[in-house]
């Protein structure tokens, strides 16, 4: 089952996102610095997981790839079943545009811009028009529980509303992937299982792959598959028996081995 | 992204920063402000070159030797009083044909003095160049065959030696020769500096006398119409060639003349709008610099446009948009003062102004490509930013 249908793979995408050995060196003070030391692994539509490790260990760097916001020095990254080595920086953009999601741990809202307008915003880089845009916002902003919110500015909104603008600023494209980094790192712990309650929802409800980069133990607990990583490798990637539903379940039973 | 989404984008980041975007555009507003009056003062000086050539009497030709040229050193005159009885057979008219020698002298009278030119001419000079009396009688016939001491005053010189007095009757010296005022000329004003009211006329017998010549400097022919102009000229100068074997000679028209003119003004005006241009390019580089600060300001969020769809392209587009735009609103407010600030140097100081419709275009057009010049670094720069290390920036 895992890794050798690849070839099939092109046509029907078993992952939404898949690593093949990826490494991805930096040059630092002429050293060359191997963040990431050959990656492999998948994650199927409309899995839960969560990547943790030690700061250090790659799972920025892994995250930036999975976003398509970078490229790997070498190994194939696939995204929907497609090569990204082939694509140009407008076929990246494109990409990071319909296919991903990004949630930051600084919200990454801009200041003089609604709520609407915020969530709008991937929106205009696919050449939506005004009034579609604010329709498709605003719906996802009532999805996050924020229908009251719309015309708010991020300094009218507390963190944990401000993270779930993001949130609904990342599914308003509808991606295959919602990337979320360290989602509730700047919130509260009240705030924090709020965002990570919406997060565990849309995950439910809509289908959407969520890798859920993490420190912490807890939020790291609550997600299907947890994979660990240390040095620049996966050390362990492991299925935790709760709460998935059968689809999913059926959808992503095993990643590759590590 | 569509083009209008970048407009608003661009909107959007120079109302958020509105006393920093109004500081860019100055050296912009400055720029094209100054082009426009510059321009409008250029061409109202033009205008007034073009209504001096109709209000003079464009049919005057003035036969001198050798080429004509603007600006050349006149050459030495073979021309004699007895050739002005030559052209006044070709014109077929003694009343339209005079003859000119002049020089710079100081007159005198009294306390007073002033260095007036002084133009020895024939008893027609006042009736071929128009130039009405204030008072008194112009130099007669008689006057220019006896060689008489007399003067007519041009309104300046009148003005400056006789403050308080009438000046017809009254004696003044030329030279250190005393002449016998006779008349007063009427104040013509002054077209850019040069004036008939500081010339004095005498009869051009004793100005030869007085400058020791006996040869005239010009001949000048008044044509019946504008039509007769060019066989008239023609005439004149195969006659006068035939009569002085190896001589060359002009006839000019005063439209000639004032056309130079025209044409030099209009590169003189040339050369102040491009100065004022450089202006223009120094507020050119203020809007790049504060490009470059919107940019470095700007980092984390070009990083999450881009981590959101947007395009090298995309982010180029929107930081060009916004200096093109600096650069326009500033051209359009430059204008705007530019047109101001002619109408006021044309109401209240001696200059003319004339706003030739395409200054403005002009201004509207060289403040985009200013912007778009100077845009481009600013927003490559953006363009090529690295959206994960964008993202990590502060």
């Amino acid at each position: 089952m895992s890794g050798v249908t690849r070839a099939g793979a092109e046509n029907h995408p078993r992952y939404a996102i898949e690593a093949v050995d990826v490494r991805r060196s930096y040059a630092m003070d002429g050293m060359a610095v191997e963040a990431l030391r050959g990656v492999t692994l998948g994650i199927a539509e409309g899995e839960y997981v969560a990547l943790t490790g030690p700061s250090g260990s790659g799972k920025s760097t892994l995250m930036h790839l999975l976003g398509a916001l970078d490229r790997p020095s070498s190994g194939q990254l696939l995204i929907g079943g497609r090569d990204t080595a082939s694509l140009d920086d407008a076929g990246l953009a494109r990409v990071r545009g319909a296919e991903i999601g990004f949630v930051f741990q600084a919200f990454q809202l801009l200041a003089r811009t609604t709520a609407r307008d915020n969530v709008a915003l991937p929106l205009v880089y696919r050449g939506v028009g005004k009034a579609e845009r604010r329709r498709r916002a605003v719906a996802a902003l009532e999805a996050v529980g924020l229908g009251h919110r719309l015309t708010h500015r991020p300094t009218q909104l507390s963190g944990g509303e401000q993270q779930r603008v993001a949130i609904a600023r990342a599914l308003v494209g509808e991606p295959r992937l919602v990337l979320a980094d360290e989602p509730t790192g700047n919130l509260d712990s009240a705030n924090g299982r709020e965002v990570l309650n919406v997060l565990e929802r849309l995950n439910r409800e809509r289908g959407v792959a969520v890798v859920l980069v993490t420190h912490d133990a807890e939020v790291a607990a609550r997600a299907a598959r947890l994979i660990r990583m240390r040095d620049g490798v996966v050390v362990s990637d492991t299925q935790t028996a709760e709460t998935q539903t059968a689809e999913t379940q059926a959808a992503g039973p095993d990643g590759p081995e590590a | 992204m569509k083009p209008w989404e970048a407009l608003r984008l661009a909107g959007e980041a120079l109302r958020a920063n509105r006393l920093r975007s109004l500081l860019t555009m100055v050296g912009v507003i400055i720029g094209v402000a100054a082009v426009v009056v510059l321009v409008a003062i250029g061409g109202g000086a033009k205008a007034e070159v073009e209504n001096e050539v109709e209000g003079l009497g464009s049919n005057i030709v003035f036969i001198v030797p050798g080429k004509f040229q603007f600006g050349a050193t006149p050459s030495l005159s073979p021309l004699h009083l007895s050739d002005v009885q030559l052209a006044a057979r070709i014109a077929g008219s003694a009343q339209d044909v005079t003859a000119v020698v002049d020089s710079g002298e100081n007159v005198t009278a009294g306390q007073h003095d002033y260095f007036a030119t002084v133009q020895g001419v024939t008893q027609n000079f006042d009736v071929v160049f128009n130039r009405p009396l204030a008072e008194g009688s112009y130099l007669t016939a008689a006057d220019v065959a006896t060689s008489a001491r007399v003067v007519v005053l041009g309104a300046n010189v009148a003005a400056t030696l006789f403050p308080d007095e009438d000046p017809v009757g009254r004696t003044t010296a030329i030279d250190g020769v005393s002449f016998r005022v006779v008349g007063v000329a009427q104040g013509q004003g002054s077209a850019f500096g040069v004036t008939q009211d500081d010339n004095v006329d005498i009869p051009i017998t004793e100005a030869q006398l007085l400058f020791g010549i006996g040869t005239v400097q010009s001949i000048e022919v008044k044509a019946q119409n504008p039509g007769q102009i060019g066989a008239l000229s023609n005439q004149l100068v195969t006659t006068l060639e035939d009569e002085y074997t190896g001589v060359q000679f002009s006839a000019v028209t005063q439209s000639q003349i004032l056309g130079t003119i025209g044409r030099i003004l209009s590169l003189l005006t040339l050369v102040l709008a491009a100065i004022a241009g450089i202006s223009l390019l120094v507020g050119g580089v203020g809007v790049s610099n504060i490009m470059l600060v919107g940019v470095r300001e700007r980092t984390r969020e070009i990083g999450l446009r881009k981590a959101l769809g947007a395009r090298q392209r995309d982010v180029v587009l929107q930081f060009l948009v916004e200096a093109v735009a600096l650069t326009a609103v500033g051209g359009v407010i430059g204008i705007g003062l530019g047109l101001g600030a002619s109408a006021a140097v044309g109401a209240f100081s001696p200059l003319p102004t004339d706003i030739a419709w395409w200054s403005p275009a002009l201004a509207f057009g060289v403040s985009v490509f200013v912007g778009v010049l100077f845009g481009v670094m600013p927003a490559r720069r953006a363009g090529k930013l690295d959206p994960v290390t964008a993202l990590r920036t502060d």
